[in-house]
């Protein structure tokens, strides 16, 4: 092949000690980090890990999100003067400790606890998808919480003075009203994940950013590694923000005039 | 078909309903007048429950409503409610907001549900409307369709809370014309409004409130013509 043929030739010129040009080393460093060994293949396959792990992340953590905001709103619009549901307490202190925790402690940390105190497992990748999981639910509920506040209260009241119950009218007319309100949050909460997943390679998770570091180690050289792997983050987010764009201009349908 | 005794309500230190005692009668069109801050929309609210009564009962169709085991969302179904800011839902189209409770609710399929909404809608004068969005309506538009999707449920009593107070002016009349419709096909219908024309075309009996109690009441001949009270007077000189 005409490219490593090029490769081993300027390779050789610049052991025996000949000043190549920029470009020529530029060359030689990429080879190295991408194209020797079909190394491309393993970058590859740490972006789909990536992306595997956002997206289980994220179904995790919307799903944890939601049921943590629906019960702390549910509870904290439960009526004044009427007799207060002891499950529904319980449930919610919980929820409040497990906000909590993992808003006040890093998330590098708890990635860490999960691996190596918890689960001792040696699926890394998965429990590592586990802890983001975990921590994204934490946030995505104060962001939906804060949502379903900002809807008119004459919503609710409306789907009430209906017959409809609670959670029809929290599930056809609060809840889609608050996500087309706290999609551009969510969605910036969602690139925080995609970005986060790289704290795997941290448990040896095999995302992206552990192949990367892999390829460094074995060819002597961080900067085409680690460039590369960044490039490949940037593309995903453009990719990721343009499709949000997309959804949001979709949502926002009701909207016209 | 509605009873209510004593019926108090407090937020916090401040009590606005002071002791309500009324009567309210099949195919009765009550209308209620008084100043801001007089405590008639806190009644009309409490009468489906979205305002929950500190003391009192509210009987509907022999039916202790007040009483905590009620399952407050079946009666709410028998009591429609048009609200002085329409409340329409803005994520769905206007045939949707209209069928979304009966099918919930299981009143009718989906099917029944979309000839009904078309059916009343073309009432209205607004079945070319059904596919549109709530934000694309005039404010007029707004009111009749939210008086549709109340009556989809087909409620035996509708409630009315200021439903022409956040209107352009000119829209009143379209959505007052529709409110006499209704009155006129025997629906039983409790209205809180400054609209003193529509009192007296349309009501069978004015209640008068002021300071959380019922200060007169009479039908709207006697009591326009021949106010009793003090604050009733100033109260009619000032609107009138």
């Amino acid at each position: 092949m005409a490219l490593s043929q090029l490769y081993e030739t300027w390779d050789a010129l610049s052991r025996s000690g000949t000043d190549l040009a920029w470009w020529q080393d530029f060359f030689i460093g990429f080879y190295r980090a991408f194209i020797e060994e079909d190394r491309w293949q393993q970058y590859l396959e740490g972006t789909g890990t990536t992306l595997v792990a956002t997206a289980l992340a994220l179904l995790m953590g919307v799903i944890l999100g939601v049921v943590v905001a629906v019960v702390r709103t549910a509870h904290d619009q439960q009526r004044p003067g009427r007799k207060k549901n002891p499950v529904l307490g319980a449930v919610n202190a919980i929820f409040r400790v497990y906000v909590t925790v993992i808003r006040g402690t890093p998330m590098m940390l708890q990635l860490l606890i999960w691996a190596f105190v918890v689960f001792k497992s040696r699926q890394y990748t998965l429990v590592g998808i586990f802890g983001l999981g975990i921590n994204s639910g934490a946030y995505v509920s104060e962001i939906i919480r804060g949502g379903l506040m900002a809807v008119d209260g004459g919503q609710m009241e409306a789907g009430r003075s209906l017959g409809m119950n609670y959670f029809d009218t929290m599930r056809f007319i609060v809840i889609p009203q608050a996500i087309k309100a706290i999609l551009p949050s969510l969605g910036n909460e969602f690139i925080i994940l995609l970005k986060d997943t790289s704290l795997l390679s941290m448990i040896s998770g095999q995302e992206l950013l552990y192949f990367a570091q892999a390829v460094a180690t074995r060819t002597y050289n961080q900067m085409f590694p680690l460039i590369g792997a960044a490039c490949i983050y940037l593309v995903l987010v453009l990719i990721f923000t343009w499709l949000l764009g997309k959804l949001e201009r979709r949502l926002r349908q009701s909207d016209r005039r | 078909m509605i009873d209510v005794k004593d019926l108090k309500k407090s937020f916090g230190d401040h009590q606005v309903l002071k002791g309500i005692t009324t009567h309210i009668d099949v195919g009765e069109k009550l209308v209620i007048i008084g100043p801001s801050g007089s405590g008639k929309s806190t009644f009309l609210r409490s009468l489906n429950l979205l305002e929950l009564p500190t003391s009192g009962t509210i009987t509907f169709d022999g039916q202790v409503i007040t009483d905590p085991k009620v399952d407050i969302d079946k009666v709410r179904r028998k009591m429609g409610m048009v609200f002085q800011h329409f409340n329409l839902f803005p994520n769905m189209t206007v045939q949707r907001n209209i069928t979304l409770a009966p099918v919930r609710t299981g009143l009718m399929g989906q099917k029944e549900a979309d000839e009904e909404a078309l059916r009343l809608l073309r009432r209205v004068g607004l079945e070319e409307k059904a596919g549109a969005y709530p934000n694309q309506l005039s404010g007029g538009q707004k009111q009749r369709m939210a008086i549709v999707r109340a009556m989809a449920m087909r409620p035996k009593v509708m409630l009315f809370d200021e439903p022409t107070s956040a209107l352009d002016p000119e829209m009143v009349g379209e959505v007052l014309e529709v409110m006499k419709e209704l009155a006129e096909e025997g629906m039983t219908m409790v209205v809180v409004t400054h609209e003193m024309g529509f009192a007296r075309e349309v009501g069978t009996r004015v209640m008068f409130m002021d300071e959380g109690v019922i200060m007169e009441e009479n039908t709207p001949a006697e009591l326009f013509a021949h106010p009793q009270c003090e604050r009733l007077q100033s109260f009619l000189a000032k609107v009138l």
